[in-house]
């Protein structure tokens, strides 16, 4: 009998605590991807076979939605809205700014593992607009200018 | 917590919710919505928590949601006993101690308030709440009144009455303000078949964009096969530009709770579910507090109001898919699968979520259901239009004055939104159109103006409702562009089940690519439409239906943009990267040297106090060096 | 039984039945793709659409999955139709350009490619039906194999593209594959297929090598059949 992993105990603990059901698939690999910052694969399979779904299917809706990653992602998500109200105002030249100056292309990580670059759909922030929210904070009427500045501060932080 | 079983026990806890909303003395809210927050609502929170710990004064300070007028947010409200209520804008840390000084003092020399509320109406409860025994201090009297205010004038709130005057986390202020009162009215003294007449003589059309009639949705669940069943509320709000639901979610979650409790005793259900858009954290944590609140009253769970009615509610998060706000698709993920949808030839309130009749309707659909049971069907269909009655909430955004959230009579006509409620155009620019109903919608121009805004007008005119979301646009918005944008969105959102939408719709966006970037051709606007049509006809379901609208809705009135852009590769309006030129006007410039600084492909030479250049051919069109010029010497050309 | 007409002509069939098989069962000819008889239905290929009337309301629907009603009018061949599925065999033949089905099926019906649309290099014969992912889940029972991704990138495979640990190489998929896409090659004692090689068995009885030991194993812990009596090729029993 192989041992149990720590991914193995910690996906058992999340599958127990929705219940078990398969219908809580979704819920529960958002549970992993808050646990460990994306989906490993190997917890993907552990869900397989604890909560006796075939792989195809857990891999199946792990590809599907948008929120799920099966990489792992940096530090800070970079999530410039897409928004049509931030569309209007420019969101498309912040991202352009934005992936010259991380030097990465949207949906990609630095190579230090610093900043994962995606776009978000609408934010609902539309009176700030354009907005990039950037480690969960909100930064709202971004220019381009104020791109090179900010990124120093979250690098600082680090 | 005591349980509410009785209609006594209900005006107990509103009499402890009126002292809460109303404490005498002096009691500050602060608008705390996810938009309110992102303009710094929390630094101010905490700055008024702090002034007022400081001064050790005992003034109350409390949460709400948002009042809609996103534009002037962070908002505060100060209400002192006997006085109007008073509605400060763009509040800041830093004017904190200097609003405290004038509440104590009793004037409004330093910071002017944006309007005052002498009186409101409890639309729930037909009352009207006075602030002020008659008298409004002569100090202020020339602040205008909530009424007067413009944006608010011409707004009638029913399914965001309580949004930005309760804390979304307190029961006792939802029920003080007519909250669960139609429930109690509901389950003791009329039937579900009475309750459904009701819902059916207001007329209420569903407001997640299908504009179906609720009324006979639910009549139909009711009457399908099955012991078991379920009433669901779509809050996968996806239009991007649209955040009335969750407004709604955040501000006043208990609307939607008793909106379903009733539909659900209606139909039969049991079980009921929310689905809500992952990207709405605040409104999942609200929602789910009220929830726990309401089923520690006994609101929800066993034998409501001790009737042998029983029904809970569960909430379950999206994961990030637009086709989940389908209500097939929805019911997949809720079933833990890719949310594909499926043919509705067979309905799904007859087989839906478990092959089970399940009742799915918008949140704002369900918040509108309580104030129509306390003040009757009858009243809601006098309200609006003959076929759209009621309200609609609609978020105005884009390039207008007062962006924020605005609940409207049905029928009002465009322009009375665009320009009384929504201010008009910001930097003197002219009104070109408006897009509604999001990617799925389509463009009112300027000439249409006086359309009136109702399902019917908006679908003749080649768009729809949708779910509310109304973007503004001047004469820098290119209408090509953005029909591009909508489809680049679907593309991505597409489930990628059927033929039509997965290689339909990007089939356009490729050649809507081709077009912005000057690589069009001749005949690619009939190629558009005549495709339009068989994906329309084609598609499996109304993501797919609907992809075709924007672009056949900007071709029908913007013909001439997609002309210049494919016979003469320009764009009017300056926006398309690939067909404009920033230039610097010699005779403007005065040869700072800021644009060339900040050029990131250093494109821009010239000496010192000398008319600057662009070397077009390293320009990356990012527009920078418009955006950093003082004298106004860069152009688009 | 039910009663409606479909291309003017009255038509009567069990209820329950499909107007795809009701149709063909008439003579009337409306081409599919997606629609196999060994596995449940989905509408994804569109092909097979038809219009349905019924008072003054009109709808186009997939003749595969919409059941037959009394007194619908049904029109196999009209222009709103026509329109339809010429659109979806140009965009199919767009994706599959190597796939001689749907080269086939153009043909028949008149239809010719869209040049604006530029042909893809990346998409094999796969139209994304899900007949192989329904099969192997709903008759295999192992569902070795499903969909990925989103959208125009879906493609059909095993998780993580790997080779699957489940997967019998019964050869379903292929069986049941419109176009042909799914790949699989025969030698004398092996088959590969998904990327795997499956080591055939030999028949007992007359020594031909008939299905992968992986197959029969399968069976034998599904149905509880001995795997010695399972080794005797169809053939031969």
């Amino acid at each position: 009998m192989k041992k149990a992993t720590k991914v193995d105990v910690k996906t058992k603990e999340i599958i127990k605590k929705h219940g078990r059901e398969k219908s809580a698939l979704i819920a529960i690999l958002q549970d992993i991807q808050e646990e460990y910052n994306y989906l490993p694969k190997e917890a993907l399979n552990a869900v397989s076979i604890q909560l006796d779904v075939p792989a195809s299917r857990i891999y199946e809706v792990a590809t599907f939605y948008n929120t799920f990653s099966l990489n792992p992602r940096g530090q800070y998500l970079v999530e410039v809205c897409a928004g049509t109200a931030c569309h209007v105002q420019g969101a498309f030249n912040l991202m352009d700014r934005l992936q010259r100056d991380l030097g990465i292309k949207c949906g990609e990580t630095t190579k230090d593992n610093l900043f994962t670059l995606e776009e978000v759909r609408c934010l609902g922030c539309c009176s700030l607009a354009p907005v990039v929210r950037i480690g969960g904070n909100i930064h709202p009427y971004l220019t381009q200018d104020e791109i090179p500045r900010i990124l120093r501060n979250y690098r600082k932080q680090g | 917590m005591k349980k509410i079983n009785t209609l006594d026990d209900l005006k107990k806890a509103g009499d402890k919710g009126l002292k809460s909303l109303f404490p005498g003395g002096v009691k500050i809210t602060v608008g705390m919505a996810t938009s309110g927050i992102a303009s710094g609502a929390g630094e101010v929170y905490e700055a008024l928590s702090a002034e007022i710990k400081k001064r050790k004064l005992p003034y109350i300070l409390a949460k709400t949601g948002s009042m809609g007028m996103d534009c002037i947010e962070p908002l505060v409200d100060i209400i002192e006993k006997d006085k109007p209520r008073l509605a400060y804008g763009k509040m800041t840390a830093a004017k904190v101690p200097q609003l405290i000084d004038q509440i104590i003092k009793g004037d409004i020399d330093a910071i002017k308030p944006v309007y005052r509320v002498d009186e409101e109406d409890v639309i729930a409860k037909r009352e009207k709440k006075h602030y002020t025994k008659g008298m409004v201090p002569e100090y202020l009297k020339g602040i205008p009144t909530f009424n007067e205010v413009p944006f608010y004038k011409k707004q009638i709130k029913i399914a965001t009455r309580n949004c930005g005057i309760i804390d979304p986390e307190n029961i006792e202020e939802y029920i003080a303000r007519g909250g669960y009162l139609a429930l109690q009215k509901a389950l003791t003294s009329l039937s579900p078949e009475a309750v459904i007449e009701e819902v059916i003589k207001s007329g209420l059309r569903g407001r997640g964009g299908g504009g179906f009639p609720a009324g006979i949705k639910w009549q139909s669940c009711r009457s399908a096969h099955g012991d078991i069943k379920y009433v669901i509320c779509n809050g996968d709000e996806g239009d991007p530009g649209a955040y009335m639901d969750r407004s709604v979610m955040e501000g006043d979650p208990h609307t939607v709770i008793e909106g379903m409790i009733i539909g659900a005793y209606a139909i039969g259900a049991q079980e009921g579910f929310i689905y809500v858009r992952n990207e709405y954290p605040l409104a999942v944590a609200n929602l789910t507090k009220a929830i726990e609140e309401a089923r520690s009253r006994g609101l929800l769970g066993k034998n409501i109001f001790g009737t042998n009615f029983s029904f809970d509610i569960k909430i379950s998060k999206g994961a990030g898919a637009f086709v989940c706000g389908e209500s097939t698709a929805l019911m997949a993920s809720l079933e833990g699968k890719a949310g594909e949808p499926r043919a509705k030839y067979i309905h799904t309130v007859e087989h839906g979520l478990w092959d089970r009749p399940s009742n799915l309707n918008n949140v704002e659909t369900w918040a509108n259901v309580p104030v129509i049971i306390a003040r009757s069907g009858k009243w809601f269909s006098e309200i609006g239009a003959p076929h759209s009655t009621g309200t609609k909430v609609f978020s105005l955004v884009g390039k207008i004055n007062n962006i924020g959230l605005v609940e409207v009579p049905m029928g009002i006509p465009l322009k009375d939104i665009i320009f009384d409620v929504g201010g008009g155009i910001p930097g003197g620019r002219k009104f070109k159109a408006v897009q509604t109903g999001g990617p799925s919608g389509g463009c009112i121009p300027a000439s249409m103006m006086d359309l009136s805004v109702d399902f019917d007008a908006l679908w003749e005119a080649g768009s729809m409702m949708g779910s509310g979301g109304m973007i503004v646009m001047d004469e820098k918005t290119c209408m090509v562009d953005l029909a591009r944008y909508f489809i680049e969105f679907l593309v991505s959102e597409s489930c990628g089940k059927c033929t039509p939408c997965r290689e339909g719709i990007r089939r356009m966006n490729d050649m809507l690519h081709d077009i912005c970037a000057g690589k069009g051709r001749e005949g690619d606007v009939e190629l558009l439409e005549s495709m339009a049509k068989g994906i329309v006809d084609g598609s499996l379901c109304a993501l797919g239906g609907s992809a075709p609208n924007p672009v056949l809705s900007t071709i029908k009135y913007f013909r001439d943009e997609y002309d210049a852009h494919i016979k003469q590769k320009k764009c009017p309006a300056g926006v398309c990267r690939a067909l404009i030129r920033y230039e610097i006007d010699a005779k403007k410039c005065t040869g700072c040297g800021v644009c060339a600084k900040k050029c990131p492909s250093a494109c821009i030479t010239g000496e010192k106090k000398k008319a600057h250049k662009i070397n077009q051919k390293k320009c990356i069109k990012c527009g920078i060096c418009m955006e950093s010029c003082k004298f106004d010497a860069i152009t688009v050309a | 039984m039910v009663n409606f007409i479909i291309d003017g002509k009255k038509i009567s069939a069990e209820k329950g039945t499909m107007v795809l098989e009701a149709a063909r069962a008439n003579g009337i000819d409306i081409p599919s793709l997606c629609a196999h008889e060994a596995v449940s239905r989905s509408g994804a290929c569109r092909l097979c659409v038809v219009e349905a009337k019924k008072g003054k309301r009109s709808k186009i629907v997939t003749s595969c999955l919409y059941p037959v009603e009394e007194g619908i009018i049904i029109e196999t061949k009209n222009e709103r139709v026509l329109n339809v599925r010429r659109l979806v065999i140009q965009l199919l033949l767009a994706r599959c350009p190597e796939s001689e089905v749907i080269r086939d099926l153009a043909k028949e019906l008149g239809i010719e490619p869209e040049p604006r649309f530029v042909p893809d290099k990346d998409k094999g014969k796969c139209i994304l039906c899900r007949s192989c992912v329904r099969v192997c889940e709903e008759i295999v029972g192992v569902s070795a194999i499903g969909f990925s991704g989103r959208g125009a990138n879906k493609v059909v495979g095993t998780p993580f593209q790997e080779n699957s640990a489940v997967c019998i190489g019964c050869g379903a998929c292929a069986f049941v594959c419109p176009t042909g896409h799914i790949q699989m090659t025969t030698t004398e004692d092996t088959r590969k297929i998904w990327d795997r090689t499956f080591k055939m068995k030999k028949c007992d009885v007359c020594g031909r090598y008939f299905a992968p030991e992986d197959q029969l194993q399968y069976i034998s812990k599904k149905t509880g059949v001995p795997l010695k009596e399972l080794a005797v090729c169809t053939d031969c029993r």
